[in-house]
């Protein structure tokens, strides 16, 4: 059995301003590996990385190194058309559930839009498009209607129908949950493991969360600075934690019990002191 | 930032170059029988070949350019064809009058727009109603038309100002600003709605912001908040709308000096291109350009000023 | 829970509902429908120039030289070459007419040719194509059309299209800026990472957008080109064969004291075609902004359910008992907040809320995206826009009540004994102003400069911020979003208030910089003693600081207890459905991923 997803030292360099100016390494020498049917969960505060690796991964961000496989094919770096089959089995959940759908868009043409891309005929394509609000859970008569008038948990739904249109190997969830009510947030988590044990489809789950992290993922991937600090099953690395950046990550998140998170930051506390 | 305006200058040039390049060969292109117009209808073919020869109309097209370049690269722009007045000083006797109608107009437009569009943004309702209505009135409206209507009433039924003609800032103060001022008030009325539209609109959008929330509630007064605040933030966008304004109220200047009979720029540069006196097209087109160049390179550097990310970088 | 569950089923079980396309809004505008006819009218009349007028528009005759309006076969009269007024009127609208429509066509097509490409394709063709049209504004364009003249004769036809192009610059401009926001927008990425052409984003979900400023500017560049083509008439430039309005006011110009109406007649019809012209273009504008807003019938829904929740309100508050406010430090009692639809009726978004906050206690005001926390903690600072009408039985800090208190009072207020935390650090700063001066101004009031620059650098040392003199000096964009938040709690803390109002304040801030914050937060409380009103989404956040909860739903307060009790044993069912969605921390998902079963099925083959 091969991996899904094989990153091998992968590094990212944005083009600077000027003509001259280099900017930092974003990316500096990732390497993963994701199993079909599998989510990895991959963690990091803001400027560590982690969409960029993502974004990399959908091809909407060019590597300076390194290589990215899928499914024994280079994907490092392809042209917008050499991509294009690769939309079959390679898509995206975004965080912002209301710019990931074209407002101007009935949800039957955005969900549409993938399928008829592939060149599926529009009536075909509509069969697909009830059967896929069926499978988000959201009412046949949701076709006719514009994304504005549907909640941000509703909306993620369309956008994980939209991601799940092509029947897809893996698809990269960019902080999904984390611009939901706390509610819907877990009803989301819900629909997104069902799927999966269902469709046997592998998830690139970005997000900065650890409790969404320990739901979702299993296994985790600890990104720091543009650098992979620690890799693991789920449990190992939210419960005995290798690096030292991960375990303040776990120290600093608080929990949601007065008595356990006063223990917790005194713990925090001492670990601070004791390194000052 | 020494380097930043040279750079900019020196892409300045090479912006001049090339559009008076156009300019030049364009005109050569189009044929324009520059002798027979000077000498008039009866000249002889041997008339015309003199003139030509003694304007070095028979030389290659590519050496008069490089003959007018090198001129210029000494301070010599030509003497013009047809009144062989020199072109810099013909320049020199034109611009003042056009720099005066469009800097007075510009501070109107810059002062009058300000309070609109201050006053609209602070107090919404009527005012916006007001400001919406000056604006599509300034569309609507020729302002040849407006020209001709501020003559008739101020200068041929009041008689408050003269009609046409200008008068020099050195020869008399109050008589310059009253040759100018009716031109400058029509030249303004399109300039201020846009530019009172654009400072209600960016203030709006600023008064929106987290910041001046925050501000509010550390019991700083809605005063120094619209003021202080808002209107820096504003004055970014606000500030390249007055800079294209100035291009393009420079560009109608000449219609207002037509109206107005004010021996200006605009007209020079018309008179020239007609008659196809080239040292003169040559010459206008050149400050024109150095002109635009200048603002724009004045407008970057205030706005970057204005704004601290750049400044401080 | 089962995935099929909707998060809201209401909302997409309402009935269908057909939204009437932007045309349609457009004519039911009256302004837009006269201009529209206004501008058809014109537009015929020069169409059938010859069947509306008695004369050819350029045949004179010497009997009726300035005969004046109401002359038998000269409507308007005739002007001093003895030609028809109203027949070169007819010709006029005609040559104006094709004049907007090659300057606008000629404009719009090469500048929304280019803005695209510009604006999608990539940063080497947007710097060469911005050069070129920075060329272009820069080149005299009546230069162009004199030096051209013996080429194109001195027709208007020609001249216009060469201005057509130097108009373009503008809507290059236009559309390279919207194409340039659209680009960067999620659901391009979406839309390229489903395998769609370069052509299909473009056409599709760019195009879609553009569309709409793209036709308003088409108005305003017709009306340019149409004053432009008058103003050069005007100057006597090209030919002088075709009547035009520049060439009939030129004409009327030069005796236009012993005929002034000679002036009127073309001015007045140039003016009603080209306001039709703009009046249309705003109408289009509303039309467009409209489509965005909610029609009517859903407005006028959700005020009626607004307005029986409100009664359902008052009657439960009056029954509840009134708690003593003595030792309170704040006190809302029967708070409602709404704000009033374009038909007038009031939306109700904060319902009756009731809350107190003792001083040193730390209250958390929890719910989840529009319970109205945030209005509530907004309309105690005084801080909603104007619009929005604030109605309590009591509202009081420290004994004081701002029921009936104007907005300098309110000010004083704000500045003292009440302070804010913003949940977004770095759009909370002033970006044109350096942290020190937005600071200090807050002190101004009641002390020196010198003393409040004092004071704040005291504060910046205290929060944690390691050179206050350099942080001092510094612009926001200077400094680091964790550092903001440092800078902002100083900023609230510096007048020493009673009551802190704290918005989110760790929500925009990774997990390891909350951790700090709320310790800081923790500690300045103490130390000051305040009453702090904490708004939050996060229960982590509740559990780490808060001594009592407030919790939230549509506007209304559902709960309010201790802050153990609301985690153990929630008597709401909504806080217990709540408590009941957080992510539990012991659980971890357990099932192996389906590979490992297939490895243990190829192991057995």
């Amino acid at each position: 059995m091969t991996a899904l997803l094989t990153i091998d030292d992968l590094r990212l360099r944005y083009p600077g301003r000027g003509f001259r100016s280099a900017s930092p390494e974003v990316l500096r020498g990732i390497s993963l590996e994701i199993a079909p049917g599998e989510t990895l969960g991959l963690v990091g505060e803001s400027g560590s990385g982690k969409t960029t690796l993502g974004r990399a991964v959908l091809g909407l961000a060019n590597p300076t190194g390194g290589s990215i496989t899928f499914q024994g094919e280079d994907i490092t770096r392809l042209s917008q058309k050499q991509r294009r089959p690769l939309a079959k089995r390679l898509q995206v959940i975004f965080q912002d559930p209301y710019t990931s759908l074209n407002p101007v868009l009935q949800i039957s043409e955005i969900l549409s839009e993938p399928i008829v891309a592939q060149g599926v005929s529009a009536a075909d394509s509509r069969k697909t498009v009830s059967r896929l609000l069926d499978q988000v859970g959201l009412p046949s008569n949701a076709a006719q209607r514009y994304p504005r008038e549907f909640s941000g948990g509703q909306r993620q739904r369309v956008a994980i129908a939209r991601a799940l249109a092509l029947e897809p190997r893996l698809i990269v969830c960019d902080e999904p949950v984390s611009a939901l009510d706390l509610s819907t947030q877990a009803r989301v988590l819900d629909l997104l493991v069902d799927i999966q044990r269902n469709t046997g489809v592998s998830y690139l789950f970005i997000t900065h969360d650890l409790s969404v992290v320990r739901h979702i993922s299993h296994r985790v991937a600890v990104m720091y600075k543009g650098e992979l600090v620690e890799t693991g099953p789920v449990a190992e690395v939210t419960t005995t934690p290798q690096h030292e950046y991960t375990r303040s990550l776990l120290l600093s998140a608080p929990t949601a019990d007065p008595d356990l998170q006063r223990e917790r930051r005194a713990l925090r506390r001492r670990l601070r002191e004791a390194a000052a | 930032m020494i380097v930043y305006i040279l750079r900019r200058l020196g892409a300045g040039l090479v912006l001049v170059f090339i559009v008076t390049a156009i300019t030049f060969f364009l005109t050569h292109a189009a044929n324009i029988p520059v002798a027979n117009n000077i000498l008039g209808a009866g000249a002889t073919q041997d008339q015309v070949a003199a003139l030509n020869a003694k304007l070095g109309l028979d030389q290659p097209i590519i050496e008069q350019y490089i003959n007018w370049l090198v001129g210029v690269l000494h301070g010599d722009l030509g003497i013009s064809y047809f009144t062989s007045e020199p072109v810099a000083s013909g320049i020199a006797a034109r611009l003042p009058v056009t720099l005066s109608v469009v800097v007075v107009s510009l501070i109107f437009t810059l002062v009058l727009s300000v309070i609109l569009g201050v006053a609209a943004a602070s107090k919404r309702g009527p005012l916006d109603v007001v400001l919406q209505g000056i604006a599509t009135l300034s569309f609507i409206f020729p302002a040849i038309l407006l020209g001709i209507i501020l003559v008739y009433v101020f200068a041929i039924t009041l008689q408050i100002v003269p009609a046409v003609g200008y008068t020099s800032l050195a020869e008399s103060p109050s008589g310059w600003f009253a040759s100018i001022i009716l031109p400058a008030i029509v030249l303004s009325i399109a300039g201020i709605a846009s530019l009172a539209a654009q400072i209600r609109g960016s203030l709006i959008d600023e008064l929106g912001r987290d910041y001046v929330r925050t501000l509010r509630s550390r019991g700083i007064s809605d005063m120094s908040i619209l003021l202080k605040h808002a209107l820096r933030n504003a004055s970014g966008p606000a500030f390249t709308t007055f800079s294209l304004l100035f291009i393009s109220l420079f560009g109608s200047a000449l219609f207002i000096e037509k109206i107005f009979a004010l021996p200006g720029f605009g007209t020079y540069a018309y008179q020239a291109t007609i008659q196809g006196d080239l040292p003169v097209m040559l010459g206008v087109t050149l400050f024109s350009v150095l002109l635009v160049v200048i603002v724009n390179l004045i407008v970057d550097l205030v706005s970057g000023w204005l704004n601290p990310k750049v400044r401080v970088s | 829970m089962t995935t099929t569950e909707i998060d809201n089923i209401a909302a997409v079980s309402a009935p269908e509902k057909k939204r009437s396309g932007v045309i349609r809004r457009l004519l039911k505008k009256p302004l837009g429908l006269i201009s529209l006819i206004v501008l058809i009218v014109i537009v015929l009349l020069g169409v059938f120039a010859q069947f509306f007028s008695a004369h050819d528009a350029t045949f004179t005759s010497l009997q009726v030289v300035n005969a004046p309006p109401g002359t038998p076969g000269y409507i308007l009269g005739a002007d001093q070459n003895g030609r028809d007024i109203w027949a070169r009127i007819l010709v006029s609208i005609n040559v104006s007419v094709i004049s907007g429509l090659i300057g606008a066509g000629v404009a719009t097509l090469v500048g929304t040719l280019f803005g695209l490409l510009a604006g999608y394709v990539g940063k080497k063709t947007d710097a060469i194509t911005s050069w070129t049209f920075n060329l272009l504004m820069t080149f005299p364009a009546l230069v162009l059309v004199l030096v051209l003249s013996p080429v194109t004769g001195g027709a208007y036809q020609a001249t216009m299209f060469i201005f057509g192009l130097f108009l373009a610059p503008s809507t290059y401009r236009l559309v390279r800026n919207l194409v340039v926001g659209v680009k960067n927008e999620l659901y391009v990425d979406a839309a390229r990472v489903s395998g769609l052409s370069n052509r299909r984003i473009l056409s599709r979900h760019v195009l879609y957008v553009v569309r709409g400023p793209i036709i308003i500017s088409v108005s305003f560049l017709a009306t340019a080109a149409i004053g432009i083509q008058s103003g050069l008439a005007f100057l006597g430039v090209g030919s002088t064969l075709t009547p035009s309005f520049g060439s009939m006011t030129s004409d009327a110009f030069i005796n236009v004291y012993s005929y002034p109406l000679q002036l009127v007649w073309p001015s007045v019809v140039q003016a009603l075609l080209t306001s039709a012209l703009i009046l249309l273009g705003n109408a289009y504008r509303d039309a467009l902004t409209d489509a965005e807003r909610p029609t009517r019938a859903e407005r006028r829904a959700a005020a009626s359910a607004a307005a029986t929740r409100t009664r359902m309100v008052r009657a439960r508050t009056a029954g509840a008992p009134d708690v003593s406010s003595a030792r309170s430090l704040l006190t809302v009692r029967n708070l409602s907040v709404g704000y009033a639809q374009t038909d007038g009726v009031l939306k109700s978004v904060v319902d009756g809320v009731s809350l107190d906050v003792a001083p040193g206690e730390i209250v958390g005001l929890v719910g989840e995206s529009g319970s109205g926390k945030t209005q509530t903690a907004f309309s105690i600072l005084g801080l909603l826009p104007p619009e929005a009408q604030v109605e309590a039985d009591v509202l009081t800090i420290a004994g004081d009540s701002l029921v009936a208190k104007d907005s300098r009072e309110l000010r004083k207020m704000r500045g003292s004994v009440i302070a804010y935390i913003p949940q977004e650090p770095m759009s909370n700063l002033d970006p044109s102003f350096t942290i020190g001066s937005q600071l200090v101004e807050g002190l101004m009031a009641g002390m020196s400069r010198k003393e409040a620059k004092a004071t704040i650098l005291q504060l910046l040392a205290r929060v944690g911020i390691a050179d206050p003199e350099r942080t001092f000096a510094s612009y926001p964009h200077q400094i680091s979003g964790g550092m903001a938040q440092r800078v902002l709690i100083a900023g609230a803390v510096a007048s020493r208030p009673k009551l802190l109002i704290a918005d989110e304040p760790t929500t925009a801030l990774d997990v390891t910089i909350q951790a700090e914050i709320l310790d800081l937060l923790r500690d300045l409380q103490g130390e000051l003693g305040m009453g702090v009103l904490l708004v939050t989404h996060n229960f982590g956040v509740v559990a780490d600081l808060c001594d009592r909860v407030v919790v939230m739903r549509n506007g209304q307060v559902v709960e309010t207890g201790k802050v153990r009790a609301i985690f153990h044993e929630p008597a709401h069912e909504y806080t217990q459905q709540l408590i009941a969605s957080i992510l539990d921390e012991n659980t971890v998902r357990t099932d192996p991923a389906p590979h490992s079963d297939m490895r243990e099925l190829e192991e057995t083959k």
